[in-house]
C-alpha cells in the first residue's frame, strides 16, 4: 500500500510540473498573438532597448555621413546582410521604414539584450533560422552612420 | 552446512570490514583536521562574481603557464609558452612556429620554472610577467592584455637557465643565470676536465620600458658552479642582483654526495649599475653566440624569428666591484629580498638555520675591503660581517622566503612539509603550519616585490599521494592556500594544478588591464580577408593560399575545388566577430596537424597537405552559436596533374 502512495504521489508531481510547463507555453503564445495583432504601429514605434533612447532625424540625407557608414557596413556586416536581399540575416534595405531609428541603433550597438528581451527582435531571431546578430562593437557614432546610410537604400 | 555458510559469511564479512578499515586508514588523507571551520565562506566566490587575485603558476614540466583565481582556486587559463598546445593551435599554426623556434631549430617543449611580474619602483604593475625555460635556455614574455606568449628569447652560453627570470625594481632587466656550468664556448672535451674548463654565464636580459622587448644586454662570466636562484634588491639594495650557488665544490658526478661537501657556498651578489658602466666604457668583450628572438606581434597576428649572433662578456676579474661572493650555509636554494631590501635570506637546504644577510653591512665590508679571501679572483665576504641574524632550527631542507609586508617572512621547508612564519629582525618563529606533501616554493602576492598584498599564500607542493580521489600512479601535483591576515595561518582550500608548479605570482585583479577583441581594422596580417568579399583562394605553383572568413556561423568560402594530391594549402582564416569571447576553430580532415582557434579580429593559418582525391568536409571546432553545428563546409582534392577548375564559393546555389 505504502508503494502505491509512493507511485501515485510520484505520478501527482510529474503532471504537476507538466501542468506548468504547458500553462507557461500558453501564456507566451498568448503574448505573441498580442504582439501580431498590434504589429504595423507597435513596430514601428518601438525604440528598442538599449543607449539610444531619442533620436529624431532630419528631412534631408546626409551624404557623407551615409558614405561613412556604407564603409563601416561593409567592412563589419556584410558577412551577414546584403543591402538589398536577404542573406543571414534581412536585408536592410526599407528597414528605415519598418523601423525606429532608435530601435536600429539599438539592434546593432545592443544585439545581446535586444534578443533577449526586444520582441521584434526574438520574432526576427525565429524568422532567422536562430541565426543571432552578432555584436560587431561599433561605436554609436558608427551605428548613427551605418543608419544614415540604411536611409540611402530606400 | 548452512550453518558453516553462515559462519563464513561472518567472517568473510569480518575480514572485509577490517580490511576496509584498514586500507581506508592507509589512504586517509593527513591533517584533514588543519582546516579551519569557515574555510569554505572564505574560498567562496558566487557564482558570477570575480576573484580577488590572480595567481600565476608556472606548468613546470608542462612547459605551459596556467592562470588561476584566488582564493577561489578555479584555473582561469592555460597560456601556452614554451610547449605546443593544439587545444590553441599554438606551435601548431603557421603564425605562431617561429616562437618555438631556437637556434637549433623547432623546439615544441621546455620546463618553465618561475614566473615574475614586471615591476615598476618594486610593485607589480599588471603589464607583463615572464617565466623561464630550463632545458633549452629561454625567457619567455608573456602579455596581460592578451594572456598571450608575445616573445621568447634564448640565452647562449648557458647550460640551463634555472636562476631565471627575478627582475629589477622597474623592469630595467630580468635575469638568466645557468643552472649547469659547461665550458664557454661550447667545446668537445673530457667531462673530467670540469674544473677550471667549466664556467657558468649570469645575463642580464634588459626589458623596453614601453615596448617590453627584451635583448641580451650583456653576460657576467662566472666560476663552474650551479647558479641556482636568484632575487634581485630593491630600495637600498637597487642595483644589485643576488644568485644562489651550490656546487663550489665544482663535481661532475654523483653530485648529491660531490656537491655537498663544502659548509658553505656562496650568494653571488652582482652589482649591475657597476656592470653598465663597465658596458659603457667598453670594458667587455664581443663573443660569437648563436641564439634567437622570437617576438609575436598583435596587428601581424604572427611571430617573426630574429637570428643573433653576438654577446657583450663581463669577466669579474678584470671588473673589480662587479661581483662579491657572500658565505652561506649550505647548498642554498632560493635567495629572497625583504621588501625593504635590506634583508637577504639564504635558504640553505642542507644546513639546520636559516642564515640572513645584512645588505647594509655587505656595503660596509665591501667598503672596508673585509675581505676572508678570494675565488676564482672574486672577493668573499666574511659571513659573521654580513650577518643580519639567524633563525635557528626552524625546520628541515628549507627552500623558499617570501614576505607579507608586515615584517613577517613564510619559509617552505622540503623535508619536514611545513610553512614557518617567523618575524624579521628579532628572528623568532611565529608559527608553522604543515603542507601536504613535500612543499617547494610558496607564493604571497607581490610577496616578492616592495609591496606584498599579505593576504593570502600559496604553497605548491611536490608530492599529492592521498590528497584527492587517486588517478593511477600519477596524481597532479597540489596547491595550498592558506590565510596568513592574521596571526596564525589557516589552511582554506587545496586544488590541483597543471604540471608542475615551480614558483608563481599572484596580483590583485584590479591591476590587470585585459583586452577584449582584436580590431578588425587594425588586423595587418599579409593574408588577411577583412571581409567575405576579400574571401578567395589564389593558386601559386603548389602553394594554395585560401583567404578565407569566419562569422557566425559560415566560413567564406565554403566551398573549394580544384585543389590537388601534393599541394599544400595554407588556410588564413580570419574571425570577423568583433564580441568578446567570440572564437571561432576551424579543423579540416585527415590534416596532419591541430586545429585553429581565432580570435575574434585576428587570423590564424593552418597548412594542409590532402594525401588522397576525395571530398573533405572543415568546420568550426568551437560551440559559437545555435548554428555552430551548420559552420562547415567541404573541399574536393583531385589527382595530381588533374586540370579540376579552382573555384570557390559561398552561398551560391547551382540551379542546374
Amino acid at each position: 500500500m505504502k508503494k502505491v502512495i509512493l507511485i501515485l504521489s510520484v505520478l501527482a508531481f510529474v503532471a504537476c510540473g507538466g501542468d506548468k510547463k504547458e500553462s507557461k507555453e500558453k501564456e507566451s503564445s498568448k503574448t505573441e498573438k498580442a504582439e501580431k495583432k498590434t504589429e504595423g504601429g507597435r513596430k514601428k514605434n518601438s525604440k528598442g532597448i538599449g543607449p539610444v533612447t531619442e533620436l529624431k532625424l532630419p528631412e534631408t540625407i546626409d551624404e557623407s555621413m551615409a558614405a561613412e557608414g556604407k564603409k563601416v557596413f561593409d567592412a563589419k556586416c556584410t558577412a551577414c546582410h546584403k543591402p538589398d536581399k536577404k542573406y543571414i540575416g534581412p536585408a536592410p534595405k526599407g528597414v528605415t521604414k519598418r523601423r525606429s531609428p532608435e530601435w536600429i541603433m539599438n539592434m546593432i550597438l545592443n544585439p545581446e539584450e535586444m534578443l533577449e528581451k526586444d520582441p521584434i527582435a526574438k520574432q526576427l531571431y525565429r524568422d532567422n533560422n536562430g541565426a543571432v546578430m552578432a555584436n560587431q562593437d561599433l561605436t554609436k557614432e558608427e551605428a548613427r552612420q551605418v543608419l544614415e546610410y540604411f536611409r540611402t537604400l530606400e | 552446512m548452512k550453518q558453516l555458510l553462515a559462519k563464513l559469511l561472518v567472517l568473510s564479512t569480518t575480514v572485509a570490514l577490517l580490511v576496509s578499515c584498514g586500507s581506508k586508514d592507509n589512504v586517509a588523507p593527513r591533517g584533514t583536521d588543519n582546516v579551519v571551520s569557515d574555510a569554505a565562506s572564505k574560498t567562496y566566490v558566487k557564482p558570477g562574481e570575480y576573484d580577488e587575485f590572480y595567481a600565476f603558476l608556472s606548468g613546470g614540466f608542462s612547459g605551459q603557464l596556467s592562470v588561476y583565481g584566488l582564493p577561489s582556486g578555479r584555473l582561469l587559463k592555460v597560456i601556452p609558452t614554451f610547449s605546443v598546445d593544439p587545444e590553441k593551435g599554438y606551435g601548431f599554426n603557421e603564425e605562431t612556429k617561429p616562437m618555438l623556434e631556437t637556434s637549433v631549430g623547432f623546439v615544441p617543449w621546455d620546463d618553465a620554472h618561475h614566473p615574475e611580474l614586471s615591476q615598476t619602483n618594486g610593485e607589480t604593475d599588471g603589464r607583463w610577467i615572464f617565466i623561464n625555460g630550463n632545458n633549452t635556455p629561454r625567457i619567455a614574455r608573456i602579455d596581460l592584455g592578451t594572456f598571450e606568449t608575445t616573445e621568447i628569447i634564448e640565452i647562449p652560453n648557458s647550460g640551463g637557465n634555472h636562476s631565471s627570470p627575478f627582475t629589477t625594481e622597474n623592469t630595467e632587466y630580468v635575469v638568466a643565470g645557468t643552472r649547469f656550468s659547461v665550458p664557454i664556448p661550447q667545446e668537445d672535451i673530457a667531462i673530467s676536465e670540469y674544473k677550471g674548463k667549466f664556467k657558468g654565464a649570469l645575463s642580464f636580459i634588459s626589458v623596453d620600458k614601453d615596448s617590453g622587448d627584451m635583448g641580451l644586454a650583456f653576460q657576467v662570466l662566472m666560476p663552474g658552479f650551479d647558479y641556482d636562484l636568484a632575487h634581485s634588491g630593491k630600495g637600498k639594495s637597487h642595483g644589485w642582483t643576488f644568485f644562489t650557488t651550490y656546487n663550489t665544490e665544482e663535481s661532475n658526478t654523483l653530485m648529491e654526495v660531490g656537491a655537498s661537501q663544502n659548509d658553505k657556498d656562496f650568494i653571488a651578489a652582482i652589482n649591475w649599475k657597476k656592470a653598465e658602466e663597465y658596458i659603457a666604457q667598453g670594458k667587455f668583450k664581443e663573443v660569437p653566440a648563436n641564439y634567437v628572438n622570437n617576438e609575436y606581434s598583435d596587428e601581424t597576428h604572427s611571430a617573426v624569428t630574429k637570428r643573433l649572433n653576438k654577446v657583450k662578456v663581463l669577466d669579474p676579474v678584470e671588473c673589480p666591484g662587479l661581483v662579491y661572493f657572500l658565505p652561506t650555509p649550505k647548498s642554498p636554494h632560493g635567495v629572497d629580498v625583504d621588501p625593504s631590501g635590506e634583508y637577504i635570506v639564504g635558504n640553505g637546504k642542507l644546513s639546520a638555520d636559516l642564515t640572513v644577510h645584512s645588505f647594509t653591512k655587505v656595503l660596509d665590508a665591501i667598503e672596508n675591503k673585509k675581505f676572508e679571501g678570494e675565488a676564482y679572483g672574486i672577493p668573499v665576504l666574511k659571513m659573521e660581517d654580513i650577518l643580519a641574524g639567524i633563525v635557528k632550527e626552524p625546520g628541515l631542507g628549507p627552500l623558499h622566503t617570501e614576505f607579507d609586508g608586515r615584517g613577517n617572512a613564510y619559509t617552505t621547508f622540503f623535508i619536514s612539509s611545513e610553512v614557518v612564519k617567523w618575524k624579521l629582525g628579532t628572528w623568532e618563529v611565529i608559527d608553522r603550519q604543515p603542507t601536504y606533501y613535500s612543499v617547494g616554493h610558496l607564493m604571497i602576492p607581490g610577496g616578492d616585490s616592495a609591496k606584498p598584498d599579505g593576504k593570502y599564500l600559496v604553497a605548491m607542493n611536490k608530492i599529492t599521494k592521498d590528497r584527492y580521489l587517486p588517478t593511477g600512479p600519477e596524481m597532479n601535483h597540489s596547491a595550498q592556500l592558506y590565510d596568513i591576515s592574521g596571526e596564525k595561518m589557516k589552511l582554506l582550500l587545496d586544488f590541483p594544478t597543471i604540471g608542475e608548479p615551480h614558483y608563481a605570482q599572484g596580483i590583485a585583479a584590479s591591476k590587470i588591464k585585459s583586452k577584449k577583441i582584436y580590431k578588425l581594422e587594425e588586423n595587418k596580417h599579409p593574408y588577411v580577408a577583412k571581409t567575405e568579399a576579400d574571401a578567395k583562394v589564389v593558386r601559386e605553383g603548389k602553394d594554395v593560399h585560401v583567404y578565407m572568413t569566419s562569422i557566425r556561423s559560415h566560413f567564406a568560402p565554403d566551398n573549394i575545388e580544384g585543389i590537388k594530391v601534393g599541394d599544400n594549402v595554407y588556410f588564413h582564416v580570419t574571425n570577423l566577430e568583433q564580441d568578446w569571447d567570440v572564437p571561432h576553430g576551424f579543423a579540416v580532415m585527415k590534416a596532419r596537424n591541430a586545429e585553429l582557434l581565432i580570435m575574434p579580429g585576428q587570423t590564424e593559418t593552418l597548412l594542409w597537405r590532402p594525401q588522397e582525391p576525395g571530398i573533405y568536409p572543415m568546420y568550426c571546432t568551437d560551440f559559437c552559436s545555435a548554428l555552430h553545428q551548420e559552420m562547415q563546409g567541404y573541399v574536393r582534392v583531385s589527382p595530381a596533374g588533374s586540370n579540376t577548375e579552382l573555384k570557390w564559393s559561398v552561398g551560391e546555389v547551382d540551379e542546374e
